[in-house]
């Protein structure tokens, strides 16, 4: 009996998303660890590896696509978001990544981020924010804590940062998550979460700038630190850290109270239980930043801080122009040369 | 030729002129310009050639009865050739005192004046700035016009007053009462603007009932009176055979993008963000999704053409539109896309500027912008419309330059022939030629490897879509290498491929038709070289001057860059050269600079089109001197 073979096509490692270009960020850059992620959750999502396009504006973030052997845009300072948008709006069927970082995103690219968010095209957004421009060597960046003496803050910055998953939400994002460069494990799934949700996804990842920012993040990454200043978010699980995950976070009402659970009164039962779809929750865990709430300091969240699919506008705009074509139907060339109202010169 | 004729129990003088100027005049409130549309359409479908003029304020609705709200609409009509919409009008409609006051001075002498007396009341008079007791209907100043005082406000509400409508929706009737009594002056059928009332009133009936009995009483008005006396007749005029449409330009761009798209089988995406006057395109592309015309209101100017670049990268016929300070705000975008080479149509319609400038009037200052306003060298095909019918052939053409020359290419335009429109001989849809597209399907070097930066023999590279199995590549706004694509520091390379970026420019005028004079012969005294919405005016002006006697020609510039190649002889074939443009001089400098010849320069920056008397002026002056 004869058999039929098919020839499974060859499956993809990550070394197929490594471009054959010369890596060069700084020595200890968080950059190498982002790229390692992406390069290592790419082959299992399922997508040709033709149908990627990462586009990216301007920073030591934004050389990230020449990077990745898929399709790539390095483009202008701020207008990645912009572009993407066109690209995903002629060709839905493309996996469309943004690569930017916290000056792109959040100062000269706010306007075009704020409204990727609310226009939900279904592009996957990653902002390495590394809280201070690098490329340029050395000035703050619109998330830099305030107080922050730079290049050009030589006395300290006199203004507030954006809390940027706060700003997400409040622009109508549909998914934002927070991750951190020395958490391999936890960036890939948070990607992998990224990539499945359908519509705009922001990932906020926490990176190291070795050179002009050295362990802005280390509070939330060195193990002397990490378990009381990060909270790590899973969906359907209570609020719980500290060193010995003793701690726990409830509401009263819509005030968040840290308790301790060694508390016999306390019962992990009565904790916040985290719910990736509510709005209302998600803004309270995103303000876990600066804000203070009676007067108790916050853990930094981690993960999919909220979560919750709509139309895509990609989509939206395929149902209108499918539902014009129905209605009205494709006008002749013809037609629209002549317009309504012709006469006759003979 | 005039003849008498008895209707009913008046006498009335029918008058064949060749043609006529009709200003329609009001404040912004008073429905000038859609009277004037409905005025010029049906002129149109009865055979006139004709060429219109909306001048109006960038106030929605500035102080109701002051000179800053006076909204015009002047249509040029005639049984023979007309290329302006005319220097000065022969009937006036004024219907109120600031309309008169703004547009007097251009009624000809001996002209007609129509008014509205309630829009010459105190209230209306102060509001104009009139001196205190000053009537100008009433003073003796207007003995030298034909003047017909009419209190149409009242006329319009007596016609109305069983229809059940409010005193304001009855007054807002009013335009009708004016058009139908210019039906019946210039002798037109009202059958055509009877259909678009009923169509566009169809679910407020009594609103379209009472429009069509106030248009039918401005008719018979003019029928009735014992002060008319006059009609006049403009018969069809001797154009070319053929079946035409009348088009603004701005519909005619529109028009023009979706035959490109048909043409070369690419899928339309236009982003943009609303400006004037460039947003009408904008709205109109927005109606045609079931071609998949793919709309994007984008955030901001930059993002409008950013999305451009994307979707233009994705493999469609991408379009951004603007007017000038969009324009200046795309000025980065426009580099990246210069130094990706991928073909983008940006379109400028230009306005008065600098700054926020005059958003409703007209100007040509521009094109120094198009041609160098980008940081580096950043060579990028320039193109200019020539009437509001030529906007479709030269966005079309645009369209073709981008595509075939992997190339952004700039459009401009300009308000008056944005919003002035024209009768078109449209063509066939298979007499437009096809854009030829092709996308790189397969690695173009002998070893397997992508080069998406190698050229063909014109320069140009090869467009490569996304999605493009095992042609995955890289491409950005650092220099690149040559070939490769690859980013390149290289000194001699950046040298290298700046003189790539230019040359491949510089091939597309093997592309392009010669220069040629549109009106006189190649040789003479005099050349009138002009660009964009001139076209009508400087070739008016010249047909004069040659019908006069006078030795001059009209040569028109479609492609400012490149310039046809035998523009240099052309030039010389005279032994002088005006350039008239709204604006300083920019073409003059561009042609001074690039041929050496020691053209003149015309400039008007009025915010308004050029008269054929003031170009006349300036013609004599050069030929006498």
């Amino acid at each position: 009996m004869e058999t039929l073979s098919f020839e499974k096509p060859a499956a993809l490692t990550s070394k197929d998303f490594a471009s054959d270009m010369e890596v060069k960020w700084c020595p200890g850059c968080g950059d190498y660890s982002i790229l390692k992620q992406v390069q290592t959750v790419f082959p299992d999502l399922g997508v040709p590896k033709e149908n990627f396009v990462f586009v990216s504006g301007i920073g030591c973030s934004a050389r990230f696509s020449y990077y990745m052997d898929t399709y790539g845009m390095h483009s202008i300072h701020g207008r990645a978001a912009a572009i993407a948008s066109g690209v995903k709006a002629s060709r839905p069927e493309l996996s469309v990544w943004v690569v930017s970082g916290d000056g792109d995103s959040m100062s000269i690219g706010g306007n075009h981020f704020i409204h990727l968010m609310r226009k939900n095209f279904d592009i996957n957004y990653l902002m390495f924010n590394n809280q201070i421009y690098s490329l340029t060597k050395g000035q703050y960046s619109p998330t830099s804590e305030k107080g922050k003496i730079t290049k050009t803050s030589p006395y300290g910055t006199i203004e507030e940062p954006f809390n940027p998953s706060e700003l997400a939400l409040g622009a109508k994002a549909g998914f934002v998550a927070r991750t951190l460069d020395r958490d391999p494990k936890h960036m890939q799934a948070v990607l992998k979460r990224a990539h499945h949700h359908k519509g705009t996804s922001f990932v906020e990842v926490y990176q190291n700038c070795p050179v002009f920012n050295d362990g802005a993040f280390f509070a939330f990454s060195e193990k002397e630190t990490k378990k009381e200043e990060a909270i790590w978010l899973e969906h359907g699980k209570p609020l719980i850290f500290g060193n010995n995950e003793d701690k726990g976070i409830m509401l009263d009402g819509l005030t968040p109270i840290i308790v301790d659970l060694k508390d016999p009164e306390i019962s992990v039962d009565n904790l916040w239980i985290h719910d990736e779809n509510d709005k209302t929750k998600a803004n309270l865990i995103a303000r876990f930043f600066d804000t203070t709430f009676n007067d108790e300091h916050f853990p930094r969240p981690f993960g999919v801080i909220y979560a919750d699919e709509r139309p895509t506008y990609e989509d939206n705009m395929a149902e209108q122009i499918g539902m014009v074509k129905e209605k009205k139907g494709r006008v002749p060339l013809q037609k629209i040369l002549s317009g309504d109202k012709t006469w006759t010169i003979v | 030729m005039e003849t008498i004729e008895k209707q009913h129990e008046k006498i009335v003088a029918k008058k064949e002129v060749d043609h006529i100027v009709v200003r329609f005049s009001g404040d912004s409130g008073d429905g000038m310009q859609l009277t004037g549309m409905q005025f010029t359409d049906t002129a149109a479908l009865y055979g006139n050639d004709l060429s219109t003029f909306p001048d109006y304020p960038s106030e929605i609705r500035a102080p109701i009865g002051t000179v800053a709200g006076v909204s015009g609409f002047q249509v040029h009509f005639g049984s023979t050739e007309i290329f302006t919409p005319g220097d000065n009008y022969d009937v006036l409609v004024a219907m109120n005192a600031a309309a008169l006051k703004v547009d007097l001075p251009k009624l000809k002498k001996g002209g007609i004046i129509i008014t509205n007396t309630q829009g010459f009341d105190k209230k209306n008079l102060g509001l104009a700035k009139y001196p205190a007791d000053v009537n100008p209907l009433e003073d003796g100043s207007l003995a030298n016009y034909t003047v017909h005082s009419i209190d149409i406000t009242k006329l319009t509400k007596e016609c109305l007053v069983d229809s059940g409508l409010g005193t304001k929706e009855m007054e807002r009737s009013k335009n009708m009462f004016v058009l139908g009594l210019l039906f019946w002056m210039f002798d037109k059928p009202m059958d055509h603007t009877v259909k678009f009332i009923t169509e566009k009133f169809s679910k407020k009936p009594e609103i379209a009932e009472a429009n069509i009995k106030v248009l039918q009483a401005g008719w018979n008005y003019g029928d009735n009176t014992e002060i008319f006396t006059t009609q006049f007749k403009i018969g069809p005029a001797k154009l070319p055979a053929g079946t035409y449409r009348n088009i603004t330009g701005n519909n005619a761009i529109v028009v023009g993008l979706l035959a490109a798209s048909e043409k070369s089988g690419l899928p339309l995406f236009i982003g943009s963000y609303p400006i004037t006057p460039a947003t009408d395109i904008l709205h109109e592309l927005s109606k045609y999704k079931a071609n998949d015309v793919k709309t994007f209101q984008a955030e901001d100017e930059i993002a409008g053409i950013a999305s451009a670049i994307g979707a233009s990268y994705s493999g469609s016929l991408a379009v951004t539109t603007t007017s000038g300070p969009g324009m200046a705000l795309k000025t980065e975008a426009l580099g990246l896309a210069t130094m990706l080479e991928i073909p983008l149509v940006v379109i400028d319609v230009q306005r008065g500027g600098p700054s926020t400038g005059l958003p409703t009037k007209t100007e040509q200052s521009d094109l120094l912008m198009a041609m160098f306003g980008r940081h580096g060298e950043s060579p990028v095909p320039v193109i200019a419309a020539t009437s509001p019918s030529d906007c479709f052939n030269t966005v079309f053409e645009a369209c073709r330059i981008a595509v075939e020359h992997m190339t952004p290419v700039i459009f401009l335009s300009d308000g008056y022939i944005a919003n002035g429109s024209e009768p078109w001989r449209f063509p066939n849809e298979e007499d437009l030629a096809s854009i030829n597209t092709s996308f790189m399907e397969e690695p173009n070097a002998p070893d397997g490897e992508v080069l998406p930066y190698k050229r063909n023999e014109f320069f140009v590279r090869p467009w490569i879509k996304p999605g493009t199995k095992g042609l995955e590549h890289r491409i950005g706004g650092l220099e690149k290498q040559d070939e490769t694509g690859n980013v390149s520091y290289d000194a001699a390379n950046h040298e290298k491929m700046t003189r790539l970026r230019a040359a491949k420019i510089k091939a597309i005028e093997d592309f392009i038709p010669p220069a040629r004079p549109d009106t006189g012969y190649d040789q003479g005294k005099l050349l009138v070289l002009g660009w964009g919405s001139t076209y009508g005016a400087i070739k008016t002006a010249v047909k004069e001057m040659l019908a006069e006697g006078y030795s001059v020609a009209h040569v028109h510039l479609r492609h400012i860059n490149p310039f046809p190649k035998n523009l240099g002889e052309i030039l010389n074939g005279y032994d002088k050269v005006l350039i008239p443009e709204m604006n300083s001089g920019q073409l003059l400098q561009l042609i001074r600079a690039k041929y050496l010849v020691p053209a003149i320069g015309l400039s008007k920056v009025q915010g308004q089109p050029y008269t054929t008397t003031e170009l006349k002026e300036k013609m004599l002056q050069l030929l006498n001197a």
